[in-house]
């Protein structure tokens, strides 16, 4: 039998490890989320970043060689943005029977988001190129990266601040909207969807239907928004 | 599944051409999205075939966003130094972006009449 050490060798330089890894941490992470009744805090996203991250750490794996692996997952986040084309057809009765303040709630979420992060980032002394990486964070992933990218901020710390703007998300919109007595599910799907992208659209989902709708259109219409809106922002402001 | 597939890459690559082509400001995905909304309205028929593998993809997006989240490894220095900073300018603009849009959307329903159904 081959010494352990030959067979990591090889596994190390290979995508399959972690590709598998990547997957295998993900079904993990969901099965603890379950486990917990779903609850945000136990996201899956986070639970899995730990793992790997954990795990890299262990092994003394750069993230380089981790991403030649992972990056097969990280590619189906372009087809998925295109696929987000059928719940917005799906639901387009919907978006035009309330075209009026989808819009505005769109433009004024949007817009919040932004100055919000800038301002708060600003006060507590961030640097310049942090405050790059921010500003598109409600944006989701494949969007926020590219605007990330072109504004001059680090899309890898974006990746990560889109995926904790997104848990928090996640962890905040119900508790805060029963605070603001907002029962209107698409209000409440909406602005989540706008706020906190994929992973915020994915806790609406949870909670009910109608609001997941309106989570993945405002999810939708804010990558299009953010892509105008965000560069805007920052020639005014820089 | 498979020709499913191909329609969404075909989309995303034409969203990618058509951004680079024109000097788009806009992602190709996101492109490729409006596209793709484009063609359903044109042929709702199309939406009953895309449907499942949509759905298939859509239903485990969190696992999409795992390998960008592992970068973190590569800012734990930045998140040490300014995390605290960090977490209170995401949580507080997240926490005013969500009040802002739930209320902007319930107070501009009730001015234009589309009360909830």
């Amino acid at each position: 039998m081959r010494e352990f050490s030959e067979i990591w060798s090889y596994l190390a330089q290979e995508p399959l490890l972690w590709l598998t890894a990547t997957l295998a941490a993900y079904v993990a992470a969901d099965a603890i989320f379950r486990a917990t009744g779903k609850r945000p805090l136990a996201n899956p996203v986070l639970i899995a970043v730990a793992l790997l991250a954990l795990l890299l750490g262990i092994t003394g794996t750069p993230y380089g060689t981790y991403f030649e692996g992972a990056k097969f997952v990280h590619f189906m986040l372009g087809p998925a943005t295109v696929a987000l084309a059928l719940p917005l057809h799906a639901n387009r009765a919907l978006v035009r029977q309330s075209a009026l303040p989808l819009l505005a709630a769109l433009l004024a979420g949007s817009l919040s988001a932004v100055l919000a992060a800038l301002g708060i980032g600003w006060a507590l002394g961030l640097d310049h190129a942090t405050l790059l990486s921010l500003a598109p964070k409600s944006a989701t992933a494949p969007v926020a990266l590219g605007i990330s990218e072109n504004i001059g901020g680090s899309p890898t710390l974006t990746a990560v601040l889109v995926i904790l703007t997104g848990i928090i998300g996640a962890i905040v919109a119900t508790p805060l909207l029963n605070l603001l007595r907002i029962r209107d599910w698409r209000a409440r799907g909406l602005a989540v969807g706008v706020a906190a992208h994929g992973i915020g659209t994915a806790r609406a989902f949870q909670v009910n239907q109608t609001a997941g709708a309106f989570a993945g259109i405002g999810m939708g219409l804010n990558a299009l928004l953010s892509a105008i809106l965000v560069p805007l922002v920052i020639g005014v402001m820089f | 599944m498979i020709p499913d597939l191909t329609m969404l890459l075909l989309f995303q690559l034409s969203g990618e051409v058509l951004a680079r082509a024109l000097g788009l400001p806009l992602p190709g995905p996101v492109i490729g999205m409006g596209l793709l909304l484009g063609l359903l309205l044109a042929r709702p028929a199309m939406a009953d075939r895309l449907r499942d593998t949509a759905s298939g993809l859509l239903g485990h997006l969190s696992l999409l966003f795992v390998p960008a989240g592992v970068g973190i490894v590569g800012h734990l220095g930045l998140l040490e130094q300014a995390g605290g900073a960090i977490l209170l300018a995401l949580a507080g603009s997240t926490i005013v972006a969500i009040a802002t849009g739930a209320a902007v959307f319930v107070a501009v329903a009730r001015l234009a009449g589309t009360p909830d159904a």
